[in-house]
């Protein structure tokens, strides 16, 4: 969990980069994120941790915090294991 | 850090080269001509199988890494535009088909694909939306188990003969992609000629009038049309592009040294003149640069790196500017024989100068470009 949290912070501070991100805090609220963020954000995660994000992932509340990101990968590895 | 192609690259290499110069390039300026691509052209490579070159071979694709796909866009670059195009419009359908569809819609579509039975085409652009793709103003609207779409496309690559269009439209005031085929009730298609360059592509204007598809033909979800369908696919569509920059390069960088060795002024062979061995030199190496931007890029993609997406942009960027450079020298070099159809790099100079305005336009590329330097480097 807490690797996890550390290398999905480290790649959001490529854009938050004059804010500190808690982990519970809407990303999309921000108003920094814009279509490439997304596509990076899929990418980033996939390779991260070996997961496939298809359409039946393609809701946002399961990319709007640090928490439901790591909620979410977890899942996707349950469901792989 | 190693740069070296596979075995397997290199014979796919080599085996592209021998398709374009025997079925593609004889073809090129008859095409080019007529506005019109031969179907002979997709048939031989649907044979060969390059249609699903990008495509899983569990669907029947060749599954080609992003190496040996940059090969094959550099090979159709070099021989015509026009059959690049094909492989880049398809290649963003079946690619947003295998990421973002649902399990029965991938088994439907992309063996057919694969074989080429069916050619995709990408509806973003508009009569009143190019760059700002957020405003599109096709409308979707859930009506029972359908969806109604209204609205136009414009410019639409292989809109002429494609059967299935991945048609961006505004659902509940989002952007969402959507499957729509040919014979989709309310959906007509009508040629548009007259263009520069690429003019084989077969572009079309897409009407849609109380277009009736089934709701399970979305692609993602609501909302997700852009940020990731429109993205996934435009980020392959820039990659080949920027490949087959380096091959249309490559195609005027051979017909400027054929053509300097021949042709004689001032008692001399042009190459003996050292401003024309200065113009050989810059698009030597320019034409070098793009490529190995191009292999980067294609690498990061390979490997699944996000940093592919920028890396992709920075390729289409320089290799576009540097396919047009080097067209108009080609030209230059040429002379007033380079004005005329008789030779190639009157062609090429039309071709290479459409790679500045699709998958994202020059200043497009610049805007975000900079912006990513802005975020990344300071």
């Amino acid at each position: 969990m807490e690797e996890k949290i550390i290398k999905i912070k480290a790649f959001l501070a490529k854009f938050f980069r004059k804010h500190e991100l808690q982990e519970d805090e809407d990303i999309f609220a921000l108003g920094f994120v814009n279509s490439l963020f997304a596509m990076q954000l899929v990418m980033f995660l996939e390779k991260e941790f070996g997961i496939v994000i298809d359409n039946k992932d393609l809701d946002l509340n399961n990319f709007r915090t640090i928490k439901a990101i790591v909620a979410f990968v977890d899942h996707k590895l349950n469901l792989a294991s | 850090m190693k740069i070296e192609f596979t075995p397997e690259q290199l014979k796919y290499k080599e085996e592209f080269r021998i398709f374009v110069d025997t079925v593609i390039i004889p073809e090129a300026d008859r095409n080019d001509r007529d506005e019109h691509m031969c179907t002979e052209i997709y048939k031989k490579m649907s044979e060969k199988g390059y249609m699903g070159s990008m495509i899983p071979r569990r669907y029947g694709g060749l599954e080609m890494d992003m190496i040996t796909l940059g090969l094959l866009n550099e090979e159709f670059g070099r021989g015509c535009s026009s059959a690049r195009s094909l492989l880049t419009v398809h290649g963003m359908v079946a690619l947003a088909i295998n990421k973002w569809c649902v399990q029965e819609q991938k088994d439907y579509w992309l063996p057919k694909m694969a074989s080429g039975k069916v050619i995709g085409a990408f509806g973003l652009t508009e009569p009143n939306v190019g760059s700002d793709a957020k405003s599109v103003e096709t409308t979707a609207v859930l009506d029972g188990d359908y969806y109604i779409l209204n609205g136009r496309k414009k410019w639409i690559t292989m809109g002429q003969i494609a059967d299935l269009f991945l048609i961006f439209a505004r659902c509940e005031d989002k952007l969402t992609a959507f499957l729509v085929e040919r014979k989709s009730p309310g959906f007509s298609t009508k040629p548009i000629n007259g263009l520069m360059g690429a003019r084989a592509s077969m572009i079309a204007e897409v009407i849609m009038e109380n277009c009736r598809i089934p709701k399970e033909n979305i692609v993602g979800a609501v909302g997700t049309g852009l940020s990731h369908v429109a993205m996934s696919s435009l980020d392959y569509g820039r990659y080949t592009v920027a490949c087959g920059c380096v091959g249309l390069a490559q195609a005027c960088l051979v017909e400027s040294l054929r053509y300097a060795r021949k042709r004689r002024q001032f008692g001399q062979a042009l190459r003996k003149n050292q401003l024309i061995q200065k113009i050989i030199t810059e698009m030597v190496v320019n034409i070098e640069a793009a490529r190995l931007l191009c292999l980067n890029a294609g690498y990061l993609k390979e490997i699944g790196d996000p940093d592919s997406i920028m890396a992709i942009w920075n390729a289409k960027y320089f290799a576009s500017k540097m396919a047009v450079q080097v067209a108009s020298d080609a030209v230059q070099i040429h002379g007033a024989n380079g004005c005329c159809r008789d030779y190639p790099v009157e062609r090429y100079y039309r071709d290479a100068k459409i790679n500045e305005i699709i998958e994202g336009t020059t200043q497009m590329h610049e805007v975000m470009i900079a912006t990513n330097a802005f975020r990344s480097y300071v």
